[in-house]
């Protein structure tokens, strides 16, 4: 049994929903009031009660962030491997059901990527696969990491959940951080959205995490997939996730991201819908809940909205990615994961991030350190 | 009156290794907006020795911004070992940078806490010892703690760095009691490294004897990186000058009109 189930499982959802939605402005002024945020203050951040605090939470938000975090923003990108699935995911264009080409970089199309990759300036780069274990498993990926290690001083993966062993191989390769979601924190609705494959099993990936602290990784990326329930709740508990990882594995470092449903080739409209809005309150409540956590912002989002978040909490943003393998050199017409929102350039990107006040980092990391 | 002043000035020089500082403010080139900014606020200052993280920089490229604006204005580049978990790690950092930067000098940080960031002290003192073997300079960034920096002593390190407050926290000398052992004890230099978040902050740890002392996030994360490395810069200056010139004591407890000891003398 995994170790964060045995703190998951002395909460019940509808609970929390209640007490969530149950807040008043007063209990937000009491918690604004306060120099320290808990994990209690946070379900009071994120409630519907707190939105017309908002400014006031971006205000203590960007401070928190420059103090820690400077006035810089981390730049990474992604680089997807292969479509190759087994796990249907309803919300997932790579997702086994859907009917189309199907692609796994070579050794000689990965290296291809990578130098295009190294001409735009990226020193970070985060590699993802669907879930394919026999073509696309561990050896698989030790290789991927053996060939581009030499060209980037840090790599995250964001692939199917690994057993201890396989992620402790991994690192001696030099894998840096391994990005995992939980998608949803809600029991019934995760076996809805992920019926069959390996992925099916909800306690299997609610204990990664676990798994991946144990093996010793530098960094771990948490996040729910904002669309197939109440963003707020599954929040609460990527949170009560974060605040117990962060106790437990005190080695490690942490970093959120917030995917919204995005259009693709399957066909789920988000059930719950999460407006820019609510986006930018639950990112401020983040980091007055913890001055310390990476904030993570991908092309999913739209340009104006990118161009706000810089100032509100984040410290790393991709740009100019593609969600299909090969996409940057190779094959530009496989299919992607998910169409990206914001297509500008690197450069583009950069230059947005400069004309805020913000220096844009390529490398925070060395290879020797892995 | 005026001679005795400059007096104070001119041979107040900080030795360190085989260096010597007119500066006794250093700074790191961490959370600027540009490097840009790093340089004119570094320059400002009139910093001397500007601590480098190994993993922000290019060593195998020429052209890292970072390195070539502390060249261009010939400041000593101090490397410093962020990110390393383990004394092995810090080693295998160092010698890196040695390699890389060509100095021999080494601030020495270990945190294998990534959030809190503070310095491991059972890993820091392995390290140093080794470092020192192999002919480092060695600058370790440890708590407020005078056991430790004993033993740092013992092992040859240059000077200890303890921290005033929690990294990047701005609240100032909280250690102050500690630090204050520390500076009566210690034969290396005293370097006040982190915690420092306003010139007066910087003034005092001087006031109380600090050799010197480490600002980087009060500087970079200012509305006016120059003028905020000016003022530390004369912040650094002035406690230094009053350290030197010896404060005027303080009076914990009134003194009595009427002593009890005065029919002592009748």
């Amino acid at each position: 049994m995994s170790d964060f189930k045995h703190i998951f499982d002395t909460y019940q959802w509808d609970t929390i929903e209640k007490e969530i939605y149950g807040f008043s402005a007063r209990d937000v002024q009491n918690v604004l009031s306060k120099e320290k945020v808990t994990l209690a203050d946070f379900k009071v951040l994120i409630s519907p009660a707190a939105k017309p605090f908002i400014e006031q939470m971006a205000q203590r938000s960007n401070v928190l962030t420059k103090k820690r975090f400077g006035n810089t923003i981390q730049m990474y990108i992604p680089m997807y491997l292969s479509n190759e699935c087994q796990n249907i995911c309803t919300y997932c264009g790579f997702s086994l059901t859907n009917k189309i080409k199907r692609k796994t970089l070579s050794e000689k199309e990965i290296l291809a990527e990578v130098a295009y990759i190294k001409s735009l300036g990226y020193d970070h780069i985060l590699l993802v696969t669907g879930e394919a274990n026999t073509t696309v498993g561990v050896p698989y990926l030790k290789n991927a990491i053996r060939l581009i290690r030499e060209h980037f001083s840090n790599i995250s993966i964001e692939v199917q959940p690994l057993d201890q062993d396989e992620y402790e191989t991994l690192i001696k390769e030099g894998l840096y951080a391994v990005l995992v979601y939980q998608e949803t924190y809600h029991k019934a609705t995760y076996k809805i959205h992920h019926p069959k494959g390996k992925k099916s099993n909800f306690d299997y990936r609610l204990d990664t995490p676990d798994r991946l602290g144990k093996a010793g990784i530098h960094k771990i990326g948490l996040g729910a997939l904002f669309g197939l329930e109440d963003w707020r709740v599954d929040s609460f508990y990527t949170a009560l996730h974060l605040k117990y990882l962060q106790k437990t594995y005190w080695k490690t470092k942490y970093s959120i991201s917030f995917p919204r449903l995005r259009p693709h080739e399957g066909d789920v409209e988000p059930k719950v819908e999460m407006t820019d809005t609510d986006l930018v309150q639950l990112i401020c409540a983040y980091r007055l809940l913890d001055e310390d956590v990476e904030l993570s912002m991908s092309t999913r989002e739209s340009e104006t909205f990118r161009n706000n978040i810089i100032n509100l909490g984040i410290t790393s943003i991709s740009a100019a990615s593609k969600t299909n393998p090969g996409g940057y050199t190779v094959d530009q017409q496989s299919l992607e994961q998910f169409e990206i929102s914001d297509e500008r350039s690197t450069e583009k990107i950069k230059q947005m991030i400069q004309s805020q006040g913000y220096e844009v980092v390529w490398k925070d990391w060395d290879k020797n350190f892995c | 009156m005026e001679s005795k002043s400059k007096n104070i000035k001119m041979t107040d020089v900080l030795k360190i290794a085989d260096k010597s500082f007119q500066s006794r403010l250093f700074t790191g080139t961490g959370k600027f907006s540009s490097s840009q900014t790093m340089r004119e606020a570094i320059v400002a200052s009139k910093s001397e020795l500007v601590t480098v993280a190994l993993k922000r920089v290019n060593l195998d490229n020429e052209s890292d911004d970072i390195l070539i604006h502390l060249r261009e204005n010939h400041i000593n580049i101090l490397p410093n070992t962020s990110g390393a978990r383990t004394a092995k790690e810090a080693v295998f950092a160092a010698q890196l940078a040695r390699e890389a930067l060509g100095t021999n000098w080494i601030k020495l940080e270990i945190h294998p806490d990534p959030k809190f960031l503070l310095p491991d002290p059972i890993e820091t003192l392995q390290a140093a010892g080794e470092l020192v073997k192999q002919g480092f300079v060695v600058m370790p960034y440890i708590h407020a703690d005078p056991v430790l920096c004993k033993r740092l002593e013992e092992v040859g390190v240059q000077c200890v760095m303890p921290l005033g407050a929690p990294i990047g926290s701005n609240k100032g000398i909280m250690t102050r009691d500690f630090l204050e052992i520390i500076i009566e004890q210690s034969k290396v230099p005293v370097i006040v490294d982190a915690g420092i978040g306003a010139p007066s902050h910087a003034a005092y740890a001087m006031e109380l004897g600090a050799d010197a002392v480490l600002v980087n996030t009060a500087i970079a994360v200012s509305q006016n990186p120059v003028a905020m490395g000016i003022a530390f810069k004369k912040a650094v200056q002035a406690g230094r000058m009053a350290y030197n010139a010896k404060l005027a004591p303080v009076k914990h407890h009134a003194e009595a009109s009427s002593p009890l000891t005065s029919f002592l003398d009748e």
